[in-house]
């Protein structure tokens, strides 16, 4: 199926222990899914190997996207077929410029082999940094290298704008953000599907986002499997009843 | 100045051909291998030098022969003195154009690029082939505010009275057994004199090649500046690549006055059978600032620690290094600090990589003597490795005779990391692309204090030892 991300029965996990225990998914392009869970439910280990941590494996299932099956191929052959994975706690890498390395990115992205149009890119990248409120020299600076945690993950939405994605993933976004951050990532995270058409999937332990990015679909993921699926309404319960109806002790 | 892009141009030619040896090469003079006072005398000789010269090089050779070979540092117990040839003259003559130097040595340099560097970007350029320097020529205008930049044996005929006043004053041919042997036979090499307040504003380049199998080269290159100038002097070298060891052995002596600033840059990139061992020292006076900057990316095996000698109140030196042992090399590298006045300022930054087997080794010394109250230190070695096989090493030495010093010491040791390969990989680049940026962004602190050109080259020079990392 063109434009959508079919995932079934995947099972996957670390050193032979299980932590996703088959799960079945699927998201086309325009869609916004949520997926919410307790801690340690599997839902940054099902980012992670959609997107093809090398130290995750798969025991099973299939991931297939645009008819590819995505299990098959690198991590940078995942993202250069339109696959983005905004990270819950994006790496640092000290010396490399934050545009330097997007450069590269986006002319894998964009380039058919030859190398794009950089004023076009430059412009763009000035743009979407002035629309999730970092400083224009943040381009200067080394990747994540003493950005805030605040930074760090507009910074990601900043890639993710210029990669332009046809599935982007979001692991926990609005982690570490004050209310105000949330909302501009937010609209951002909303710009940029209206541009783009781009599938969502929303990773998140809390209800707050949501009230930013409505969900098309929520799904509940507990100890590696998806117990529940609903609209945005169920959101809205467990934002009012927690997890623990799904028998997950509260935490604080 | 060139946009970055015409620069890429410009050096856009495949690196890995570096290694290439002139087939066609022709030579005016070649010394039988191995050495004897008799040999030394033939070499001063047909160099035409003064007497005093051919002593001092006699005198160093007595020196060699008693020194012992360090047991430190890299393996050196294979080196055959016997079969060196120690002095090899393609030609008798210095040319100042590129269309009177021989065709095959024109053609060398016109692979390396040198000539259109010299057009575009450099203030002078001078090209050792082998044991002679070929070809030498400065600005005009640099020329005009009596800036010296020659060749060594070019300097001893025509300004004897200052060779002779500081050659072998800060690395005496007792230093070390490849200083005496240096010291012995010399050959070429670059002098540099910058007069009072004058400031070289565009550099200067000499370049090294080693062509003939089994020769040593044994450059001497002296730079004095005087108060209150600045110069820096940069130097390339390379090699073909050949089964049998050739040995580099350079001396080189740099002398920065009151309120001077030199900046000594080395590109060195000589083939694998190279061994690279050379003394690398300056005295700094009174407000006087040395920098050393080096990237080390060949020679097998390779001892080096660019010194400075801190004698006048308020001097500074930095020493930044970074070298790259990929399989079959051993860098045996760092950086060496002697202050001996008041208010100093010193610091070493060491970058190294070691990938497919390579040893990578840290060895430094910073020493503080009881005048050199209120000296400021920092060391910082970072070392990188990329693979289970490869191995670093930190010796850092720290002897501090005086009071009010403020040192401090920084070394970490670190793998390549699979989550930020990942996450880089994860927006599109390949492993390879992944692992590459890492590194560049590694020794970062380096290539941004190298002119643009040069911090290109590197990169340049970078990608290609990581090509073929990835499996």
């Amino acid at each position: 199926m063109k434009d959508t991300l079919v995932i079934r029965d995947l099972k996957a996990g670390i050193e032979g222990k299980e932590i996703l225990r088959g799960i079945n998914l699927t998201v086309r392009k325009g869609e916004i899914h949520a997926i919410m869970g307790p801690n340690g439910s599997g839902k940054s280990t099902l980012g992670l190997v959609i997107m093809g941590h090398p130290s995750y494996e798969v025991y099973g299932g299939e991931v297939i996207f645009n008819d590819r099956n995505l299990l098959d191929m690198e991590p940078h052959e995942r993202a250069q077929a339109g696959l983005f994975l905004a990270f819950q706690h994006p790496l640092e890498i000290d010396g490399v410029r934050f545009s330097t390395f997007l450069w590269q990115a986006y002319s894998h992205r964009f380039g058919n082999g030859r190398k794009p149009d950089i004023i076009k890119f430059r412009k763009e990248l000035r743009q979407w940094l002035k629309n999730l409120g970092l400083p224009e020299n943040m381009t200067d600076r080394y990747l994540n290298v003493g950005f805030s945690g605040g930074e760090k993950k507009r910074a990601e939405i900043v890639q993710m704008a210029i990669l332009k994605p046809e599935i982007a993933i979001l692991d926990e976004i609005d982690s570490g953000l004050d209310i105000d951050a949330v909302r501009i990532v937010a609209e951002n995270v909303k710009r940029i599907k209206q541009e783009t058409g781009m599938g969502v999937i929303l990773i998140t332990h809390y209800q707050r986002i949501l009230n930013y990015i409505v969900p098309d679909y929520v799904h509940v993921m507990v100890d590696g499997r998806i117990v529940e699926e609903g609209g945005p309404e169920l959101a809205e319960t467990l934002e009012k009843e927690g997890y623990a109806r799904y028998g997950v002790a509260e935490e604080v | 100045m060139a946009d970055r892009k015409e620069q890429e141009a410009l050096l856009d030619f495949d690196y890995s051909k570096y290694g290439f040896k002139d087939e066609d090469a022709v030579y005016d003079f070649v010394s039988e291998p191995g050495l004897d006072e008799e040999k030394i005398k033939l070499i001063s000789r047909l160099k035409g030098e003064p007497e005093w010269m051919t002593e001092i090089r006699l005198k160093a050779y007595r020196i060699f022969l008693e020194k012992p070979m360090p047991t430190w540092g890299v393996k050196l117990d294979d080196i055959d003195f016997d079969s060196i040839v120690y002095y090899a003259r393609p030609t008798r003559k210095v040319a100042d154009s590129w269309d009177e130097v021989p065709e095959y040595i024109r053609r060398t340099y016109e692979r390396l690029g040198i000539p259109e560097a010299e057009r575009k970007y450099l203030g002078g350029v001078e090209a050792q082939y082998d044991s002679e320097v070929v070809y030498s020529r400065m600005r005009k205008e640099l020329e005009e505010k009596g800036i010296l930049f020659m060749s060594m044996d070019e300097a001893l005929k025509r300004y004897p009275e200052l060779v002779r006043k500081y050659f072998g004053t800060v690395v005496p041919p007792s230093d070390n057994k490849f200083a005496a042997l240096n010291t012995a036979v010399w050959s070429g090499g670059t002098f540099v004199y910058v007069p009072k307040g004058v400031k070289v504003d565009i550099p200067l380049q000499a370049y090294f090649r080693i062509n003939l199998q089994n020769l040593g080269q044994f450059e001497r290159t002296l730079i004095i500046a005087e108060e209150d100038s600045f110069v820096h002097y940069i130097e390339g070298c390379t090699a073909p690549i050949y089964d049998t060891h050739t040995l580099h052995a350079a001396v080189v002596e740099v002398i920065v006055k009151k309120g001077a600033h030199v900046r000594y840059t080395t590109i060195q990139n000589w083939s694998r059978n190279v061994l690279n061992l050379v003394t690398k020292r300056a005295v700094v006076e009174e407000r006087g600032f040395m920098e050393w900057i080096s990237g080390e990316l060949g020679s097998g095996r390779n001892m080096k620690y660019p010194s400075s000698i801190l004698r006048g109140r308020g001097a500074r030196t930095d020493i930044l290094s970074m070298s790259f042992a990929n399989t079959g090399m051993h860098h045996d590298t760092g950086g060496k600090v002697i202050i001996m006045a008041p208010d100093c300022r010193a610091t070493i930054t060491s970058k190294s990589i070691s990938k497919g087997g390579g040893i990578s080794t840290y060895r430094g010394l910073v020493k503080v003597l009881p005048d050199a109250e209120r000296a400021r230190i920092s060391v910082s070695c970072d070392a990188l490795i990329m693979d289970e096989d490869s191995v670093s090493n930190t010796y850092p030495y720290i002897e501090i005779e005086a009071d009010r010093v403020n040192i401090a010491h920084e070394a970490k040791v670190g793998k390549i990391g699979e989550d930020q390969v990942f996450y880089l990989m994860s927006r599109g680049l390949t492993e390879q692309e992944a692992t590459t940026l890492i590194v560049m962004g590694f020794i970062e602190p380096l290539s941004k204090e190298l002119p643009m050109e040069y911090a290109i080259e590197l990169n340049r020079l970078i990608e290609l030892e990581m090509e073929g990392s990835v499996g």
